[in-house]
């Protein structure tokens, strides 16, 4: 109570003296708030060019509300204390009017208090675990319902997988979701002795145990499938050491969660035909306006770069963004956010990306084999899966909702009918 | 079911024969067009079976055809043809029927059928009927890949005809162990089941255990009301590992022997439920701050009759033992589950021993990778005292030679040979520059040498990432070293890792020969043992500090190819083995290379067994690891082999 | 004795002074209370600048005048900002979930709210129960208390296994090394209670303040400058008297000082603890500010960056530690945040973001090579201050070093 007190009197002050300011303000500042040194530089570089990108293409397009749109770029460098930091300064001293940013979740919890505290405006690209629910952040990517479970279901379902390996980078995304699986899969039926749960450091690369450990699960004549949450460079040691051991995809199927087409392009993917990604993008799609973008980012950035779906996130986000402001007539914050609730703006991969009034999109899912030239052939699209904060897996989540736009809620109990806080949980 | 399903597929058979004998395939194609272009394993079955059952003679090549995702569908009129892609998004279809071509359409106008692998199994499976005698040899592999896949009763009988006229001899044993194993499952008669299991017994293979497991699965229910025939293996006590008191009382529930009993969640609801005006039970709600004070409040409402009766005396775990529960075979053969268990602890037996093996490959797989980060370490570090915080980075500088190799010489095999010599050259020529620019001027300071080196380290890592990058780079191994070298289902090893460790002892005793046979190794000891008395003996300390130097980042170029063939080639490859690398010195023992064998040896087995006892969770593995060393390190200071009259840290 | 004191060392008079007006030029300047020409964000990292100023200090301590080339000093570093980051998580759970479990119908049981924080905290990480390590996440003094026994005892314990045994040199330097990667680690895991990688979040909302960020991050920074005056002068105090005179000894000559009846280890043994205990303060006061404390703070590699702090502002020199810390922290986030143009070499577009590391890297080698005694000595020569030419190699920090005869010897 006393922090909403607080971040009220805050949001007063800057309404204060900022926003007369900021409706005037040409150009109008877009923040990017992704790490461009460090061990995620891996990652969030292609973001950074992404998002410099769609602003390059909206200021070709006229810019928004008459004014030129102006990047600021800061580089967080992977140390999360320092997102925190870098949000301050990109909505206190450089007045940006939205933030696109963050990949990892514990860089998002940390700018959370901080985004909330100054009543800022954050698009999150990336696939997470769920489990919470800020009035400032829009999530682009993935909750785990529209990834994790609709990829379980392919496995119940279309692989009859009876055995489950969940092996992730010890980390709270491969945790959660995890978790969240392990509870789905023993309401779909599947013993806990069933699921075996393995978790390694970042960069592991000596897999071989593991790999053994998990051929030696069909010893009980059950189909065996892993679910993996490996995370960035350990997937290459662990495909090589999969190939290695002659793991066809036929025997034991691997769908990842965290393996797209960037990750690919640093290993030889012959050996790996068949093994599964589970997205709501990949750069087969076959539509033109996929066509259309892939092409403008390899004449960008080069023939060989790839795309991915954090970036389509990135693009979905942008663009519902650039209508919600354009429809709102201003950048404010509280004005862009009402606005953005049923947002629609075509998918890449076809169809059409809702905002929902729990901050998340409506995407269809996609599961995808690897091909032997590190791209991936979709085999399977559902029709948009509509984003849950709170997972219906877990118990204590079940009863939770978020619902922004009638109950000003993120974390509502529909069970006693009340608010159980208007802030996140970080 | 699947009983049922062949019943009803003769039954197609008939129906189709009888009705339309000049049925299509194209005919029936379109019969189950909406199922085949959904593509669901669930629904699938009806298409797959119409197609193999319709005694057409191309039904095996449609079924190859649609599992080899070269299916089309034709926009216009939903016909299916099979298509080969050409250049400029144009695909040529052929019908099915007759073999022609139908003529190029665009890809635009045409749907790809791509059947998810769970269809391709069934598919696999109904052509297993075709393909087992098929003239060639790989259909028939893949038709027994099918089976094992999917086992299922009536394979058994078209795989046994199969036997005989099979004529290549390793199929031919394939062929009957697969029989074997179908045997054991299938087999109506018991005896059959039985001769089977014990021809079988001892085998290591994944496949028997996962046919026998099978046999042998078991579940718990209440003893009362059990048929007499039942193959009850033992009596469980509730609370056993195996059955949980709640499990055992929901049990009971279930049987309607017990009454559910309201935990403290559902007694709140309750409460809540009959209270009125601020009262429950007469009692102030603002006083049930405690359970002590909600449960009295509920007991209470459970004496006026209101709610179930709770009470601590009802205990489940009570209740419970005035029941029996028992564990029963789902087969109900007991002679076959006797036989199965005989079996399988043999087997189990075997399988913990070469777990154990195939552990100590593994431990010594990762103690050779160990061994070749450290080598280089041993030499700079153990050798000429000198901390280099930036060997790490030589060894990343080792893996992007390799990959840049491999960007110019396409062919796996050459750049590799390519790539070690090269990859030695560039660490050396880097170590020599370093050791004249830095290094040389902080002898006898190691801990500023350490900061010094540091300083290189990070400078030279984001400049990897300023040249390549921060996308980890493929660096791809010759075909020659895929696959694994297979003992047996249990025991295996990467090609790859055989190699490191064939790497490792080469520049062992290459090491070896450098030191004790060669002028340089000469003059490298005896600079080492007393510079000054070296210099009147006319060696040039310089030079050899020099050369001893570039020696050890030379190797650890070469490492560097080594690790980024079965790892990755990143920015940050060397960081990770930095830390491993300076244990393996340190523990084995400062300025011996048989010291840092056993280093590595020891780290190595020593991580690998604490995975063994923690599998699911390899992080713990890496922490108590370094505790260990830590601790080691305390009662050994020197390493595991310690030279003489040198103080640790002098 | 203290006029003495203060007068026998003119220079912690004045950095005290300095620390003085540069705290009370940024209240005045800041948001918070003052004309605001210097952002929260600023002052925020301002105040955590003085927290590394005092972890400098400690390591200066440590290593400047005690010898001992630490490579952990990160580990107490990080554990204190976990243990006044549990009560700063607990606490503010509390509230809220005590805020929310007020709404139902029956008044909440202790358990229950109990219960209630466990599942807010680690819901998060995927569990609910409380582990053991939070028994006393409830109590301000207690976890205050933890902040200095935590890193304290585990120095003890680690540095009374290493001095026991003789480890030293840079034997000693890779075994801290080893420490702060293994508790890195175990912070990394799940299952060690701590959230894992994501860490304590969250910490810069005091519980029950309604006050905004720019006047809490004024109360951290002063309290961080008193921290850092209180930490200068314990620093200045203890090797100013016959305690200084044996570490440096132990520094210069270990054997000898040995040989001259002093316990060695205890001396070592006791200037390791306690600079762990600064340490943990330091930490305690950084993470609020940061927001957040997680595993990834405690990597080995950023105690190697203190140790490059210290040496860019030169060793054995109070001021020189925390003009290393300020300095190189300060021009890091100046280059790191993007602000600096880019520099167009011909063909070559120097990016700093991108090659910032780099220059960072290599100045650290030539300090090292060409300037031991780092920016500090810009004050020697200033001073017209000179060590005596001893004609020989340079060897240690500073004339007390061993010298060329025995070194060679």
């Amino acid at each position: 109570m006393t922090q909403l007190k607080s971040s009220l009197a805050t949001a007063a002050l800057l309404a204060a003296f900022g926003a007369p300011a900021m409706a005037a303000d040409c150009p109008i500042k877009v923040g990017v708030l992704h790490s461009l040194s460090g061990t995620m530089a891996i990652s969030e570089t292609t973001l950074k060019d992404t998002m410099l990108m769609l602003i390059e293409q909206q200021n070709a397009k006229g810019g928004l509300l008459g004014c030129e749109l102006e990047a600021v770029v800061v580089d967080p460098a992977s140390d999360w204390p320092l997102f925190a930091e870098k949000a301050r300064e990109l909505l206190t001293v450089h007045n940006v009017d939205v933030i696109f940013g963050n990949w990892t979740s514990v860089s998002r919890k940390s700018v959370l208090p901080v985004i909330e505290e100054l009543n800022g405006l954050l698009f999150y690209p990336v696939q997470y675990e769920g489990e919470e629910s800020s009035k400032n952040v829009f999530y682009t990517g993935a909750a785990p319902n529209q990834q994790a479970i609709p990829a379980t279901d392919y496995f119940l379902e279309e692989l009859g997988v009876e055995k489950f390996a969940l092996l992730g980078t010890d980390y709270v995304y491969p945790r959660t979701t995890n978790n969240i699986l392990e509870s789905y899969l023993k309401q779909k039926g599947i013993a806990e002795a069933d699921i075996f749960v393995n978790y390694t450091p970042f960069g592991h690369s000596d897999w071989s145990k593991i790999v053994a450990d998990v051929v030696a699960l069909g010893a009980d004549g059950k189909k065996v499938g892993v679910i993996s949450t490996i995370n960035g460079d350990a997937n290459i040691g662990f495909y090589k050491e999969l190939a290695a051991a002659g793991v066809s995809a036929d025997d034991i199927p691997v769908v990842a969660f965290s393996v797209g087409e960037e990750e690919l392009s640093g290993l030889d993917t012959t050996n790996l035909v068949g093994h599964l990604a589970a997205w709501n993008y990949f750069q087969s799609a076959d539509t033109e306006i996929n066509a259309e973008f892939v092409k403008a980012w390899k004449a960008r950035m080069g023939e060989d770069r790839v795309t991915n779906d954090p970036m389509e996130a990135h693009y979905i986000g942008f663009n519902m963004w650039v209508n919600a402001a354009t429809a709102a007539g201003t950048t404010d914050v509280d004005a862009v956010r009402s606005a953005m609730y049923g947002q629609e703006f075509p998918n890449l991969t076809g169809g059409t990306a809702v905002m929902l009034p729990n901050h998340h999109l409506a995407k269809p899912v996609l599961i995808g084999e690897i091909q032997a030239d590190g791209q991936f052939d979709i085999i399977s699209q559902t029709s948009e899966v509509p984003g849950d904060a709170w997972t219906d897996f877990l118990p204590e989540s079940a009863v939770l909702m978020s619902d922004w736009k009638d109950l000003g809620c993120g974390m509502y109990n529909t069970q006693t009918k009340t608010c159980v806080q208007t802030l996140s949980n970080y | 079911m699947t009983r049922l399903m062949i019943a009803l597929t003769a039954l197609f058979l008939l129906c189709t024969q009888a009705m339309a004998q000049d049925a299509t395939v194209q005919s029936v194609l379109q019969a189950h067009r909406e199922t085949i272009e959904k593509g669901s394993r669930k629904s699938i079955g009806a298409a797959i079976d119409a197609i193999a059952a319709s005694g057409l003679p191309q039904a095996q090549d449609v079924l190859q055809v649609w599992a080899a995702k070269e299916m089309w569908q034709r926009g216009g009129d939903g016909l299916f043809f099979r298509g080969v892609e050409k250049t400029g998004r144009q695909v040529e279809l052929f019908d099915f029927d007759s073999g022609q071509s139908v003529g190029m359409l665009d890809r635009d106008d045409l749907e790809q059928i791509k059947p998810n692998s769970g269809v391709r199994a069934l598919i696999g499976t109904a052509l297993v009927q075709f393909q087992l005698s098929d003239p060639d040899p790989i259909r028939r592999a893949e038709a027994l890949d099918a089976i094992q896949r999917s086992p299922a009763a009536e394979l058994l009988a078209p795989l046994r005809a199969s036997i005989p006229a099979e004529p290549d001899p390793a199929l031919k044993d394939r062929k009957m162990r697969v029989e074997r194993l179908l045997t054991m499952a299938y087999d109506p008669d018991d005896q059959a089941r039985i001769t089977a299991i014990e021809d079988m017994s001892g085998d290591l293979g994944v496949d028997m255990r996962a046919t026998l497991n099978p046999l042998l699965v078991t579940r718990i229910v209440l003893a009362e009301g059990l048929p007499a025939t039942a193959n009850i293996r033992r009596e469980v006590k509730p609370g056993d590992p195996a059955l949980g008191l709640a499990a055992a009382y929901d049990m009971l529930i279930a049987a309607g022997l017990a009454q559910p009993i309201p935990d403290a969640e559902a007694r709140k609801a309750l409460l809540i439920e009959h209270a009125a005006d601020g009262l429950v039970a007469g009692i102030p709600l603002h006083q049930l701050d405690t359970q002590a004070a909600r449960d009295a409040a509920y007991v209470q409402l459970a004496q006026a009759g209101l709610v179930p009766r709770w009470s601590t005396a009802e205990a489940p775990e009570v209740v419970v033992t005035r029941h029996r529960f028992v564990e029963v075979y789902n087969e109900p053969s007991a002679a076959v589950t006797e036989a199965a268990e005989q079996a399988l602890d043999e087997i189990e037996m075997r399988v913990g021993l070469n777990q154990a093996f195939d552990l100590g490959l593994d431990a010594l797989s990762l103690a050779s990778i160990y061994f070749l980060a450290a080598i280089g370490l041993a030499i700079t570090f153990g050798v000429m005292g000198v901390i280099n915080m930036a060997h790490g980075e030589f060894i990343m500088m080792g893996a992007y030679t390799g990959y840049m190799v491999q960007q110019v010489i396409a062919d796996h095999t050459l750049s590799i040979l390519v790539a070690i010599p090269l990859a030695f050259a560039v660490t050396f020529a880097a170590g020599v520059a370093m050791e004249r620019l830095v290094i040389r001027h902080l002898y006898n300071r190691p801990l500023e040498t350490l900061l010094a080196t540091f300083g290189i380290s990070i400078a030279m890592q984001q400049l990897a990432k300023n040249i390549f990058g921060t996308q980890a780079r493929p660096l791809t191994a010759p075909g020659w070293l895929d696959g694994a070298w297979v003992l047996n289902d249990v025991v295996s090893i990467s090609y790859i890792r055989i190699a490191i460790f064939v790497l490792a002892l080469i520049f062992l005793g290459l090491f070896l020969f450098i030191m004790r046979r060669t002028r340089l190794g000469l003059e490298t000891r005896a600079v080492t043992q007393n510079p000054r008395m070296a210099a009147s003996m006319g060696i040039n300390p310089d030079r050899i500090n020099m050369l001893t130097f570039g020696l050890g980042s030379g190797i650890a170029g070469i490492a560097g190819v080594a690790i980024g063939l079965f790892a990755k080639v990143t920015s940050e490859l060397g960081s990770d083995y930095i830390v491993q690398s300076f244990m393996t010195v340190v523990v084995g023992g400062v300025g011996n290379i048989w010291g840092t064998l056993a280093g590595a040896a020891m780290i190595g087995t020593l991580q690998k067994g604490i995975e063994w006892l923690n599998p699911s969770n390899t992080l713990a593995a890496q922490t108590y690891m370094i505790i260990f060393i830590i601790i080691f390190i305390q009662f050994r200071p020197r390493g595991i082999i310690a030279l003489r009259g040198r103080a640790a840290g002098d | 004795m203290r006029d003495s004191f203060v007068a026998r060392h003119p220079s912690v008079l004045i950095f005290l002074a300095l620390l003085a007006l540069f705290t009370l030029g940024v209240t005045v300047l800041a948001e918070g209370f003052g004309i605001g020409l210097i952002s929260t964000s600023f002052v925020k990292t301002l105040g955590k600048t003085m927290c590394l100023c005092l972890i400098a200090v400690a390591m200066d301590l440590i290593w400047g005048y005690c010898g001992i080339l630490s490579l952990g000093h990160f580990a107490f570093f990080g554990l204190g900002g976990y243990m006044i980051g549990m009560w700063l998580m607990y606490e503010r759970t509390r509230l809220i979930v005590e805020g929310s479990l007020a709404q139902g119908a029956l008044p909440p049981t202790e358990q229950e709210i109990v219960a209630a924080i466990g599942t807010q905290i680690f819901g998060v990480v995927g569990s609910s129960e409380f582990p053991l390590v939070w028994a006393f996440a409830d109590s301000l003094a207690l976890q205050l208390a933890l902040v200095v026994l935590v890193p304290g005892l585990l120095a003890l314990v680690f540095g009374w296994l290493a001095f026991r045994s003789r480890v030293t040199g840079v034997y000693l330097s890779i075994l801290t090394q080893a420490m702060t990667l293994a508790l890195a680690l175990y912070l990394f895991q799940n299952d060690s209670g701590l959230r894992g990688n994501n860490g304590l979040s969250g910490l810069q909302n005091l519980p029950g303040v309604e006050a905004p960020q720019s006047v809490v991050s004024l109360w951290f920074f002063w309290a961080s400058a008193l921290a850092l005056a209180l930490g200068y002068l314990l620093a200045a105090w203890i090797v100013s008297g016959k305690f200084g005179s044996v570490i440096r000894g132990i520094r210069d000559n270990e054997a000898r000082v040995r040989f001259l009846g002093y316990s060695v280890e205890i001396y070592k043994l006791a200037v390791f603890t306690l600079t762990a205990c600064i340490a943990g303060i330091a930490g305690a006061l950084y993470y609020p500010q940061a927001g957040i404390v997680n595993p990834a703070e405690i990597a080995p590699i950023a105690s190697i960056y203190l140790a490059v702090w210290v040496a860019i502002g030169g060793r054995g020199r109070l001021y020189g530690a925390v003009i290393g810390a300020a300095f190189v922290s300060l021009v890091s986030s100046w280059f790191t945040g993007g602000q600096i143009p880019d520099l167009a070499l011909g063909p070559l577009t120097i990016r700093w973001v991108d090659w910032w590391t780099i220059v960072l890297g290599l100045s650290f080698v030539l300090v090292t090579l060409f300037a031991p005694s780092g920016i500090g000595g810009l004050f020697d020569l200033w001073q017209g201050r000179r060590h005596p030419d001893r004609h020989g190699a340079d060897l240690g920090p500073n004339a007390g070093a061993l010298r060329e005869k025995e070194a060679t010897e």
